[in-house]
């Protein structure tokens, strides 16, 4: 690796400050990517700050009305390790589940899986589902993004020189809310999606009537992609085999993806479809609380 | 060139102090400045698990670790975590299943596997299969890891004496 400076300060403002001041500095947190990238030779530097002991990027707070504050250097393990959590949102606790193996997950960071920007993240879409709002701090002051608008190109996001990404708020999940992320890998553990897709709706108290849904897709662009008409199509139907299969079919259609080492361009349209119609099924099954014991991807 | 950096540690229950630069990752600071080569490298970049420590009682990849950032932090590897006269009832498994060939992933899987069992100490073979799915090897083939691993389990909750040399140390 080349030879760098480390600073690892204890405020938002420090940090702020010291991204500002050197203008080219990466952030660390969990270092799953940037350390590799590092010594590739793909980032060189010349100053790495380390968020990790910066109070609001630790924090982890779950309220069932304040929703969910998830600071962005909490490693994945503290997240898929709290029940809580993992009731009140099965579908973004799985997707971030799935974020490498087990000593991946003791480092890497849901604000680092989202600042690394790759079209194939698997928390985004998932992000993308529940509503999930990205919080900056900057030298010009704080500012709110939504995740969907947060990756701009693959590496790339809304952060200007001296920004900070601070923590990521999900809103509570209403009555009736279920969420899914499930992803298409040739392995059982432990790859990079070929395509992954998210989902997240609320039901009425009968359990037929969709009120409100949301759609993701991960590596069928350059950025996660947000399937907004697949969710506003959703909306005020009644559940039925039909009208799920016309959102999935919607899905494909916004897919634009293109043909890599992992998939072809028309494998990649066909998981869309396929994974967007399955989340969704599950996603109405939690909604109703029907489900039964499937997860992380495990049966 | 950026200046050496004085790091203190609490390497397998010793304070250590030493300077490195911060360039340097936990694993080439264990291996080349302070002698632990029980760590090994396979890939250098977070996919084979060879070089598996606790950092403050969480498996990580020491490869994907900057030593400095280990300042103040407890950092156990595969020399603390076994004991230097005998053999820990999961390696006497790896032997007795003929676990490991070359040898090079068993130190990563040695401390996988035992930070598995400390936190699920009666895993079912998909709940070891995946815990380990972050760890390679190019040799057994895997199935007689896992077996292994079960087998450890299994021995410990059949014979509670044995319990108390899983903690290490004692
Ligand atoms: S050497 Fe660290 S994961 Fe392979
Ligand atoms: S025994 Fe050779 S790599 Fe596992």
């Amino acid at each position: 690796m080349h030879a760098f400076e480390y600073v690892a300060p204890h405020s938002v403002d420090d940090a702020v400050t010291l991204l500002q001041e050197s203008g080219d500095a990466q952030v660390l947190s969990g270092g799953t990517d940037l350390i590799p990238q590092m010594k590739e030779g793909r980032r060189r530097p010349p100053l790495v700050v380390d968020v990790k002991h910066i109070p609001e990027l630790n924090e982890l707070v779950y309220d069932p009305v304040e929703g969910l504050w998830l600071g962005a250097a909490v490693p994945c393990h503290r997240i898929v390790g709290n029940g809580a959590i993992a009731r009140a949102y099965p579908g973004l606790v799985e997707a971030i589940s799935l974020i490498g193996g087990i000593q991946i997950q003791g480092r890497a960071t849901v604000g680092g899986n989202l600042c690394n920007a790759s079209p194939a993240a698997d928390s985004i879409p998932a992000l993308i589902a529940h509503r999930a709002v990205c919080h900056i701090a900057g030298p010009k002051g704080p500012r709110t993004v939504p995740v969907e608008d947060f990756c701009t190109a693959p590496g790339e996001t809304v952060l200007e020189p001296g920004e900070l990404l601070v923590k990521i708020h999900v809103p509570a999940p209403p009555p009736n809310h279920g969420g899914a992320y499930q992803r298409f890998i040739p392995r059982n553990e432990m790859d990079i999606a070929v395509v992954g897709a998210g989902a997240a709706l609320v039901l009425d108290e009968r359990g037929q009537v969709i009120q409100q849904a949301r759609i993701a897709l991960g590596a069928v662009a350059p950025r996660p992609l947000f399937v907004e008409e697949a969710g506003a199509f959703l909306a005020g139907k009644p559940v039925s085999e039909e009208v799920l299969e016309e959102a999935a079919r919607l899905a494909r259609e916004a897919a634009r993806p293109i043909t890599d080492m992992r998939g072809t361009a028309a494998q990649r349209k066909h998981l869309s479809h396929v994974l967007t119609r399955r989340v969704l099924i599950q996603a109405v099954q939690r909604a109703r609380g029907e489900e039964a014991g499937r997860r992380n991807g495990h049966v | 060139m950026s200046s050496k950096v004085m790091v203190s540690t609490h390497l397998n229950g010793q304070e250590v102090t030493f300077l490195c630069e911060p360039r340097q990752t936990l694993l080439e600071v264990l291996r080349e400045e302070l002698g632990l080569t029980g760590s090994k490298e396979g890939c250098g970049n977070g996919n084979c698990g060879a070089c598996n420590v606790l950092l403050d009682g969480v498996l990580v990849n020491s490869c994907l670790v900057l030593a400095v950032e280990t300042d103040g932090r407890t950092v156990t590897t595969i020399e603390g975590l076994t004991p230097p006269d005998r053999l820990l009832p999961l390696q006497q498994k790896f032997l007795e299943h003929a676990a490991l060939q070359c040898g090079v992933c068993t130190p990563g899987f040695i401390v996988s596997a035992q930070a598995l069992l400390e936190q699920n100490p009666q895993p079912t073979e998909g709940e070891v299969r995946r815990w380990l799915a972050g760890n390679l090897c190019r040799c057994t083939g895997y199935d007689k890891i896992v077996r292994a691993v079960l087998d450890t389990a299994q021995s410990l909750a059949g014979d509670p004496a044995q319990d108390s040399a899983k903690e290490v140390g004692r």
